[in-house]
C-alpha cells in the first residue's frame, strides 16, 4: 500500500542545503529535504543527529544560518510558527504542547479563538472543533481537560490543532514514544487517512519498525549531516540502522540460558492508591528470583509506575506485603528499602535519578553519602568521593572523562543514565529495578545498558524491568508478566511471547 | 578548549564582576538623581565616604553590619537549601525580644552565663518561628511565603505585647522595654572604646557574626548535613528516591535558617540596641538580609562582605542630609543595585545556551571518536 | 439590638476600608502570576501609587486625575519590573526586591526634596476621593443608620469591586485571557500557537502595576489624606498572600481580601470595646488568615510556569 496516495509531481516541501549553527556548533551542516503530497516521509537519526533541529527551522521557531526552504513552490522566509501556519504547516511536538488544566476545545482553538463581541465564542470553537474531528475520524471529547485524558487521547488533540489551523503538511516529532502498540496502530491508520485525504506528513524517529509501516520514503540524517534519501520498501531494516549509526548494529542481547535461585522479591496483594486517591494496584502477585529477568508488560497506567514506587518506598500502600529476601519493606522509608537489598534505575532520570545541579561524583554517593569512606564522623572525605568518582567515570565509560566535578545536568542522557546506572550497580543490591531504562537514549547507549542488565542477571541478581518498550521488554525478560488494571493476568516465558498477544492482553483482553 | 578567554567572555561569566559592576551602576543612578536635584554629585559621595573611612565612622559601619551579616546568612542559608526565607523578619523580631526577656528577667546572672542564654533564647525563638511555617508547609502544604507573611506580623504584635507586660515594660514614659542587664551587653569596655576613639556602641558581636560565616560555610560545604539540605533544596524528587527524609529536611533548614535570623536579633539588641520599642512599622532587618544575601550571592563569605557594605550604605546614608542630600538616595542606589543583579543573570543564560551548544559538540566528536575507532579495528 | 445592628454597621464599614486597597493590589498581583510572572514588588508598585496619587490630586484639584495618576506610576514601576523579568529573564524574585527597595526610595526622596518633609501635604475634602451615599439614607432610623455607616465608604471602595467582576469576565471569558491563562501554564505551547508570550506577559505585569498603584492611590487619597513612609506598611504581601489563598484566581482573592478585611474590621470594634490587649487584637487577621488556609483551603494549585523566565531560542 505504500506510495499509493504519493503525487510525485507535487513538491509540498523542499528544504535545499540547510545550515544550522549555534555559535562554533553546526547542527545541521547541508541537509536536503524533499516531501510531496500526499506522501509519508519519515526522517531517521539518533539522538543530536540535528532532526529536531531541522524540523524546528520548518516550523519557523529557529532561522536557517543558510539555505532555502520552499513551500508548494515557492520560496519562503519563516520567522516565527504563524509564517510557517499560514503556509499550511502543522508540528506535533514530542513533548505535547498542551495547556493541562484546559479543555480539549481551549487547547485546540487556543492563539485563534472565535469570538463573539468582547467575549469568547466557545459555543461556535466546541462546534468547530467536534466538526473537524468527526470530518478526519479523530474522535475526543471536547469538554475534557488534557489532564484528564490518555497520552494517546493527547496526541489527538495534537494533530486536531494542527488540522484546526488548516495544516497540509503535518511533522510528527517522535510520536510513537509514549503511546502503546494498540495506539501505534490507530496512529499509523490516522497517518493513512490524512495522505488519502491530500495531507503530507513528516515523521521524526528513531524506530526502524514503524518507518518500515508507515513510511514512503526515509531521509537519514547522522551527526547533522545529510546521508541520503531512500524508498523504504527497497530497505530492510538493518539497512536504516547501519546508515542511521554509520555501522553495523546488533539487536539481539546475548543472554546464556541459566536455573533461577531463590525469591529475592516477593510481592503479595498489593493494594495502593493513586495520586487522586483511586485505587490503582489492586491486589497484585509477583515473584522476582535470583538469577533472572522479570519484564512487566503493560499499557501506561494499569499501575506499574505505582507499583514500583511502593516496593521502593516512594509511595504508600493500602495493604499488602512486600518482602525483600523475606523483610517486609511494605510502607518502609526508601532507605529501609535500601538497606535491604532495593536499588533501581528510575523512569525518570532528571527528576528521581539525579540531581542535576550536583557534580558527578556528587551524585554517584547519593545514598551513600553518610558512609565510609564518603563520610566520617558527618563530615564529607572529599579524597574518597573523588576517587570513586574516577573510578566509576572510567569503568562505566562515562563521557567525557575527568567531569567528576561537572554538573550532571551539563552531560547528554545516555552519560546521565551510565552515572545512574555505575550507583546502582555498584550498590551491589540482590534487586535491582529498571524501569524503562532505555527511553530516550540513542542505538548505542541502548546496547549498553541492556548489557549492564543482562550481566546483572547473570551474577545472580533478581532484575525487575518495567517498560513501555515491547521490543525491549521481549529480548530482555525471562519471564514477562503482562499488567492490566492493577494486577498481574499473564504470565509467560520470554521466549514464547509474541507482540499481538501481548498487545492483546495488556489491553485486557484474553489469549485466545 | 584552549583558546584564551576574551574580556567580554571575561566579564560575562565572573559573578563577582557583575556585583561590581551592578554596584557601580547603582551609584551612577544616584549620581543622576543627586544632579537632576541639583545637588553636587561631588559633595554627597565625598561624605558618603569620608563618614565610613575615619576609625570612628568605620567602627559604626561594622556594629551596623553584625545584625545584617547574620540575618544575610539566614537568608542565604535559605537560599542554598531550596526555601525562601521571607520569614526572617518575624524570627529577627522573635529572637530580639527572646533575648531581652532572657536579659532583663536574668539581671542577676553573671555575664558569661547570661549571654550564651541570650543568644540560646533567641535563637529557640527564631528556630521555632522557622519551624512552625515549615510545619505548615510539610503538613499541610500551606505555602511558606503565605505563611511567613502572616508570621511576620505576628511577630511583630507579639513582641509588641510582651514589650508592654508590666514585668518587661520600661519603668519610665518611654513605649520601651527595660534595658537590658549590663551583663548581657556585648559592648566593649568604655576605656577601650575611648583610647581608640571607636563608636560608643562598639561591641564584639561582629566576632559571633564572623564565626556564624565561617560555620554556615562548614556545614554547607564540608557535612553531610549540607549535602542532604542542598539535595533537598535542588531536587527533593531524587533525594528522597536517595534515601534523604525530605521533610525533616525542610524542618531542619527553616530551623537553622530561623536561628540565625534570630540570632542576629539578639546581636542588634546586646550590641546596640539594648531595649526594644514598641513600634508601630516593621523594622525591616529580614528584608535587608535578602538584600544582603543577594548581593553577597549566598555565598557566606560574600555575605560577610557584603553585610558590612551594607552597613556602611545605612551608616554614610544617614549622614547624607548633613549636606541637603535626601537620605532615601541610599535605598535608591540599593535598589538599583539589585535590580541590576537580577538582570545579570542574562549572562548565566547565554552561558547556558552555549554550554548547550557545547554538549552537542561534545557529543559528536565523541561518537566520531567512537566511529574511527570501529573503522580500525 | 441596636448597639448590636450598629456595632454590625461599623465593623462592615471598616472591612470595605480595609478590603479596598488590599483587593487593587490583589487583582494586580493576579494578572502578573497568572501570566507566570512572580511580582513581589507589589508593595513597591504600591507605595508608588499611594505617593503620586495624593501629589496630583493636591496639584490638579481633581481627585480622579490623581487616583489615575496613582495607577500609572504603580504601572511605571511594572514596566521596570516587566523589562528585567520578562525582556531580560531576570529572576523574578530579585527583581521583585529591588523594585521594593526602588519605590519607596524614589518616591520618599521626591517627597524629601518637594515639600522638605517625608510627608506629603494633606487633600482637603473636596480633592479626596467622593463618598458617593453620603446623606442618602435617613440616619433617624435603626435601620437608617446601618445603611449609612456600611455606605460611608468612598467611591474607589464600589469600583473595586466592579473591577473584580471585570478582571473575573477577561480572565475567563475573553480570548485575552484564555491566552494570558496558557502563559502562566504552558509559554511554550503558546509560543508554537503564534502567541507572543514576551508581550503577553509584559502587559500583564504592567497592569499588574497599575492595579497595585490604584491600591496605593486610595489608601492616601480616600482612607488617609496624605503620603507618609508608613503609609504603605506590608499591604502589597497581604495582597499576595490573598491571591495564594484564592488559588489564584480573582474571586478566590476577593474572598481572601475580605477575610483579612473583615478581621481587620472586627479588631477596630473590639480594640475600642472588648478590654483584650490591642496588639494581642491586632493579631487576629493574620493568625485567622493561616487557620482558615489550614481548614478549608489547603493546596493552592500555583501556575505551572510562574516564576520561570520564558527565553526565547534564536
Amino acid at each position: 500500500m505504500a506510495k499509493q496516495y504519493v503525487d510525485m509531481n507535487t513538491p509540498v516541501i523542499e528544504m535545499r542545503n540547510i545550515v544550522k549553527k549555534f555559535g562554533d556548533f553546526t547542527a545541521n551542516d547541508g541537509i536536503n529535504l524533499t516531501v510531496h503530497k500526499g506522501e509519508i516521509h519519515a526522517i531517521l537519526g539518533e539522538n543530536g543527529a540535528g532532526k529536531s533541529t531541522l524540523m524546528n527551522q520548518l516550523y519557523g521557531l529557529l532561522k536557517p544560518t543558510s539555505g532555502d526552504i520552499l513551500v508548494n513552490g515557492k520560496k519562503i522566509e519563516m520567522n516565527n510558527p504563524r509564517d510557517a501556519i499560514a503556509a499550511g504547516i502543522g508540528m506535533v511536538h514530542q513533548h505535547f504542547m498542551l495547556v493541562q488544566p484546559f479543555t480539549v476545545t481551549e487547547n485546540i482553538v487556543l492563539g485563534t479563538e472565535p469570538t463573539k463581541g468582547l467575549s469568547l465564542d466557545m459555543v461556535t470553537a466546541r462546534k468547530n472543533v467536534v466538526e473537524i474531528s468527526e470530518r478526519y475520524g479523530l474522535s475526543i471529547d471536547p469538554d475534557a481537560r488534557i489532564e484528564d485524558i490518555s497520552v494517546g487521547m493527547q496526541q489527538r488533540v495534537e494533530i486536531l490543532k494542527a488540522l484546526y489551523r488548516g495544516a497540509d503538511i503535518l511533522i510528527l516529532d517522535e510520536p510513537t514514544s509514549s503511546l502503546t502498540p494498540q495506539e501505534i496502530v490507530e496512529l499509523i491508520d490516522i497517518m493513512h487517512n490524512l495522505v488519502k485525504d491530500g495531507k503530507s506528513i513528516i515523521i521524526i524517529t528513531h524506530k526502524l519498525k514503524e518507518i518500515k509501516e508507515s513510511a514512503d520514503f526515509c531521509t537519514i540524517i547522522r551527526l547533522g549531516k545529510y546521508i541520503g534519501t531512500v524508498d523504504v520498501e527497497t530497505v530492510t531494516e538493518n539497512d536504516l540502522a547501519s546508515m542511521m549509526v554509520g555501522r553495523n548494529v546488533t539487536f539481539k542481547v546475548d543472554k546464556p540460558a541459566q536455573e533461577p535461585g531463590e525469591v529475592v522479591l516477593d510481592v503479595q496483594d498489593l493494594h495502593c492508591l493513586d495520586y487522586r486517591g483511586v485505587e490503582i494496584v489492586r491486589g497484585l502477585d509477583l515473584q522476582v528470583r535470583r538469577g533472572e529477568i522479570i519484564g512487566i508488560a503493560g499499557i501506561d497506567g494499569n499501575g506499574q509506575t505505582e507499583l514500583v514506587e511502593v516496593i521502593t518506598g516512594l509511595r504508600k500502600g493500602t495493604s499488602g506485603k512486600v518482602l525483600v529476601n523475606g523483610v517486609d519493606v511494605f510502607n518502609k522509608s526508601p532507605n529501609f528499602g535500601f538497606r535491604h537489598g532495593v536499588s533501581s534505575i528510575p523512569a525518570d532520570r532528571q527528576k528521581h535519578g539525579l540531581v542535576l545541579d550536583f557534580s558527578i561524583e556528587d551524585n554517584l554517593i547519593l545514598q551513600n553519602y553518610g558512609k565510609e569512606p564518603f563520610s566520617d564522623k558527618n563530615i564529607l572525605q572529599r579524597d574518597p568521593i573523588f576517587k570513586h568518582a574516577s573510578q566509576s567515570i572510567e569503568k562505566y565509560d562515562i563521557r567525557p572523562g575527568n567531569s567528576e566535578k561537572r554538573p550532571a545536568g551539563t552531560l547528554s542522557g545516555g552519560n546521565q543514565q551510565k552515572v545512574i546506572i555505575a550507583r546502582e550497580v555498584q550498590n551491589d543490591k540482590d534487586l535491582l529495578i529498571a524501569v524503562n531504562p532505555t527511553r530516550g537514549l540513542d542505538v548505542g547507549a541502548i546496547e549498553y545498558v541492556h548489557k549492564y542488565i543482562v550481566d546483572q542477571r547473570n551474577k545472580g541478581k533478581a532484575v525487575l524491568l518495567v517498560s513501555f518498550e515491547l521490543d525491549e521488554i521481549m529480548s530482555l525478560s525471562d519471564i514477562i508478566d503482562v499488567i492490566f488494571d492493577g494486577k498481574i493476568v499473564a504470565s509467560i516465558p520470554g521466549k514464547d511471547a509474541n507482540e499481538n498477544d501481548l498487545g492483546l492482553m495488556m489491553a485486557g483482553g484474553k489469549k485466545e | 578548549m584552549t583558546k584564551k578567554k576574551g574580556f567580554l567572555e571575561f566579564v560575562s561569566e565572573n559573578r563577582f564582576i557583575h556585583i561590581l559592576l551592578s554596584i557601580l551602576l547603582g551609584f551612577l543612578v544616584g549620581a543622576i538623581f543627586l544632579a537632576v536635584m541639583g545637588l553636587s554629585v561631588g559633595e554627597a559621595y565625598g561624605r558618603l565616604i569620608s563618614s565610613v573611612t575615619s576609625l570612628k565612622g568605620f567602627s559604626y559601619v561594622v556594629v551596623y553590619a553584625i545584625p545584617y551579616i547574620v540575618v544575610g546568612l539566614s537568608v542565604a542559608f535559605s537560599f542554598k537549601t531550596g526555601v525562601f526565607n521571607i520569614g526572617a523578619e518575624g524570627q529577627f523580631v522573635v529572637g530580639s525580644m527572646a533575648a531581652a526577656v532572657v536579659g532583663i528577667l536574668g539581671a542577676a546572672l553573671p555575664k558569661p552565663l547570661l549571654i550564651p542564654l541570650c543568644f540560646l533564647a533567641s535563637m529557640a525563638a527564631g528556630a521555632i518561628w522557622g519551624i512552625i511555617v515549615g510545619f505548615l508547609k510539610t503538613k499541610w502544604g500551606i505555602n511558606e511565603v503565605l505563611s511567613m507573611i502572616m508570621f511576620n506580623w505576628v511577630a511583630f504584635y507579639l513582641s509588641n505585647f510582651i514589650a508592654g507586660i508590666p514585668a518587661i515594660h520600661s519603668d519610665g514614659t518611654a513605649e520601651a522595654t527595660k534595658n537590658i542587664s549590663a551583663n548581657a551587653s556585648t559592648l566593649l569596655s568604655k576605656d577601650f572604646i575611648n583610647s581608640l576613639g571607636l563608636c560608643p556602641t562598639a561591641n564584639w558581636g561582629i566576632l559571633v557574626a564572623i564565626a556564624a560565616t565561617v560555620l554556615v560555610w562548614f556545614v554547607i560545604e564540608k557535612t553531610t548535613l549540607g549535602y542532604e539540605l542542598k539535595a533537598v533544596g535542588a531536587n527533593k524528587f531524587a533525594a528522597e528516591y536517595g534515601g534523604i527524609n525530605v521533610n525533616r529536611s525542610i524542618l531542619t533548614a527553616l530551623a537553622i535558617s530561623g536561628a540565625l535570623a534570630g540570632l542576629g536579633g539578639a546581636l542588634q539588641l546586646m550590641g546596640m540596641g539594648s531595649r526594644i520599642s514598641i513600634f508601630s512599622s516593621q523594622e525591616g532587618f529580614g528584608f535587608a538580609g535578602i538584600v544582603v544575601a543577594l548581593i553577597g550571592c549566598s555565598n557566606p563569605f560574600g555575605v560577610l562582605i557584603a553585610g558590612v557594605f551594607y552597613g556602611a550604605l545605612m551608616y554614610g546614608g544617614s549622614k547624607l542630609n548633613l549636606v541637603g542630600a535626601p537620605t532615601q538616595l541610599i535605598n535608591v542606589i540599593v535598589g538599583t543595585v539589585v535590580f541590576f543583579i537580577a538582570i545579570s543573570v542574562i549572562f548565566e543564560n547565554l552561558k547556558r545556551i552555549r554550554s548547550r551548544a557545547n554538549r552537542n559538540a561534545e557529543a559528536r566528536a565523541i561518537k566520531k571518536a567512537d566511529e574511527q575507532k570501529e573503522e580500525k579495528k | 439590638m441596636t448597639n448590636f445592628v450598629n456595632n454590625l454597621g461599623i465593623i462592615l464599614y471598616a472591612t470595605l476600608i480595609y478590603t479596598t486597597p488590599l483587593l487593587y493590589a490583589a487583582l494586580g498581583s493576579c494578572f502578573s502570576e497568572v501570566s507566570g510572572v512572580v511580582n513581589i514588588g507589589i508593595e513597591g508598585m504600591m507605595t508608588a501609587g499611594a505617593f503620586t496619587g495624593t501629589v496630583v490630586a493636591y496639584f490638579t484639584g481633581n481627585p480622579w486625575i490623581g487616583f489615575i495618576c496613582g495607577g500609572l506610576a504603580g504601572a511605571f514601576f511594572g514596566m521596570l519590573h516587566a523589562i528585567a523579568t520578562v525582556n531580560l529573564g531576570a529572576d523574578q524574585t530579585i527583581a521583585g526586591t529591588a523594585i521594593n527597595m526602588l519605590g519607596p526610595g524614589i518616591v520618599i526622596m521626591i517627597a524629601k526634596v518637594m515639600f522638605n518633609s517625608t510627608d506629603t501635604i494633606p487633600l482637603e475634602a473636596s480633592m479626596k476621593i467622593p463618598r458617593l451615599f453620603r446623606g442618602v439614607f435617613d440616619t433617624t432610623t435603626v435601620f437608617g443608620r446601618f445603611m449609612d455607616n456600611v455606605f460611608a465608604n468612598y467611591a474607589s471602595t464600589y469600583l473595586v469591586f466592579i473591577a473584580v467582576a471585570i478582571v473575573w469576565f477577561v480572565f475567563y471569558k475573553t480570548r485575552f485571557g484564555l491566552r494570558l491563562r496558557a502563559c502562566g501554564e504552558h509559554p511554550q505551547a503558546c509560543e508554537t500557537l503564534g502567541i507572543d508570550v514576551i508581550k503577553m506577559r509584559f502587559a500583564c505585569v504592567c497592569i499588574s502595576g497599575f492595579l497595585a498603584g490604584l491600591g496605593g492611590a486610595c489608601v492616601t487619597m480616600a482612607i488617609s489624606t496624605q503620603f507618609r513612609p508608613i503609609s504603605i506598611v506590608g499591604q502589597g504581601f497581604i495582597a499576595i498572600a490573598a491571591v495564594i489563598f484564592g488559588k489564584f484566581r480573582p474571586h478566590g482573592a476577593l474572598l481572601g481580601c475580605l477575610l483579612f478585611g473583615f478581621c481587620s474590621g472586627l479588631k477596630v470594634v473590639l480594640g475600642g470595646s472588648s478590654g483584650i490587649n490591642m496588639q494581642l487584637i491586632s493579631m487576629i487577621p493574620y493568625v485567622v488568615t493561616v487557620i482558615v488556609l489550614i481548614l478549608f483551603v489547603g493546596k493552592s494549585r500555583v501556575p505551572s510556569a510562574n516564576g520561570k523566565p520564558f527565553v526565547k531560542a534564536k
